[in-house]
């Protein structure tokens, strides 16, 4: 079905620029031109499918929603809204506070927003044309395992103790009296289909707008890499998954500060030159769902030892489910 | 005179909201006062989840995204 890319590649750079597919250039072009006609004709359908679907999905509803769960769903449903939910990450404080303002744990927030840029629907769009099925339901499962086993170790270290005075007063208040009620979903907005499309093509215009420069540098990079490190290297030199190498690059992926857009088309070539799978995914996570303007961000509701605490805990993690994935990835992508 | 108040953290849709607003209340000869508020803990008092959300006389009309030209016209005759 995406043949058609890659006869635009072939056209474009063998026979219009007249590069030889051997050559290190040829083979890089071809990768670029392939891999971004295909993904951004992906997104654009895809991203205005999704959101006419999503429309009536809006914060209040999701909140109400999560709180509704008993607590051990909660982290369950915390991060998987913390995946579908749209919502800009200039709105993380606003929605910090509405949740823990509303009597929802730390933990749960945390697990929403943990998940959140790890998981949205363009990284799984370009997971899923590029890597396949198989290897797109794993990385769910992983960014979805980050977020939930997150926000249950802050809740088990009671973390609620270090956020900021106010915050700290807000959560108290809400969490001593919500118990006692039930919550109701508030009714989703009634949408004609004209209201939904505006919704869906302001989004498409919105995401797109603001991806595209990372689908062009990530899938140069990727094409880079793609066309100048010989096949194989990483698995001469790296591919029995040294223990060490997922400490290594979750601490080279820390100050890179990339979206998942941007490292998802570096993963590829990783994986394809042979770096270990769990090697390559503690990598992308440590780049996406740790940075640092986030963490800025956060400084305004905690304190700088849940900070810390919240810091450590993530890179934790990252490194487990790299060590993990090593350790089962030859029999999970068998064939891969 | 109305009391216009830009909710966000300070991100770049918050400043185009308030822009925008001052400039539809030039061009509609209205004299307002707008103030972007950014702190955290006066974002939740107005129960806020999304921004940019603007309030007017301290009531919110809308969160989530810069608005439409229309709706500040709206606010501002209304």
């Amino acid at each position: 079905m995406f043949e058609i890319f890659t006869r635009l590649a072939n056209w474009l750079a063998y026979d219009l620029v007249g590069l030889n597919p051997d050559t290190k250039l040829g083979s890089s072009l071809h990768f670029f031109i392939e891999d971004t006609s295909k993904i951004l004709f992906l997104l654009i359908v895809m991203i205005y499918l999704i959101a006419l679907a999503r429309a009536s999905l809006n914060l209040e509803r999701v909140r109400a929603y999560i709180q509704q769960k008993h607590r051990v769903m909660g982290y369950v449903f915390g991060s998987g809204f913390g995946a579908i939910t749209p919502f800009c990450s200039c709105s993380s404080i606003p929605l910090f506070l509405g949740f823990t303002s509303a009597g929802i744990p730390l933990g749960i927030t945390m697990a929403f927003l943990f998940t959140s840029p790890i998981i949205n629907e363009v990284a799984v769009i370009m997971l899923w044309s590029l890597l396949g099925w198989k290897f797109t339901l794993a990385y769910i499962v992983i960014g979805m395992v980050v977020g939930i086993i997150g926000g249950m170790i802050l809740d088990a270290v009671k973390g609620e103790r270090w956020l900021k005075d106010f915050a700290a007063k807000a959560y108290q208040a809400a969490a001593s009296e919500t118990r006692e009620h039930e919550v109701d979903v508030p009714e989703a907005p009634k949408l004609t289909l004209a209201e939904r499309h505006q919704f869906a093509k302001d989004e498409l215009r919105e995401i797109v707008g603001r991806i595209w420069k990372w689908v062009l540098i990530g899938v140069g990079l990727g094409a880079a890499l793609h066309g100048f490190v010989p096949d194989g290297w990483f698995a001469e030199n790296l591919g029995s998954g040294q223990w060490w190498s997922v400490p290594a690059a979750v601490f080279a992926g820390l100050p890179l500060y990339s979206n998942a857009t941007g490292v998802i088309p570096v993963m590829e070539s990783l994986i394809v030159k042979g770096l270990p799978v769990g090697t390559t995914l503690a990598f992308c996570m440590a780049t996406v769902a740790a940075s640092f303007p986030e963490f800025i961000m956060l400084k305004q509701v905690m304190t700088y030892r849940l900070l810390a605490m919240i810091f450590v805990i993530l890179l934790a993690n990252f490194m487990v489910v790299g060590w993990i994935i090593n350790g089962i990835g030859p029999w999970l992508f068998a064939g891969f | 005179m109305k009391h216009v108040e830009v909710l966000g953290t300070g991100c770049k849709k918050c400043v185009t909201t308030a822009e925008s607003i001052e400039r539809v209340a030039q061009e509609l000869g209205q004299s307002v006062e707008v103030i972007k508020v950014t702190d955290p803990a006066k974002i939740m008092a107005y129960k806020v989840m999304s921004t940019p959300a603007v309030a007017i006389d301290g009531k919110v009309v809308h969160s989530g995204s810069i608005p439409e030209r229309n709706k500040i016209v709206g606010w501002l005759e209304s």
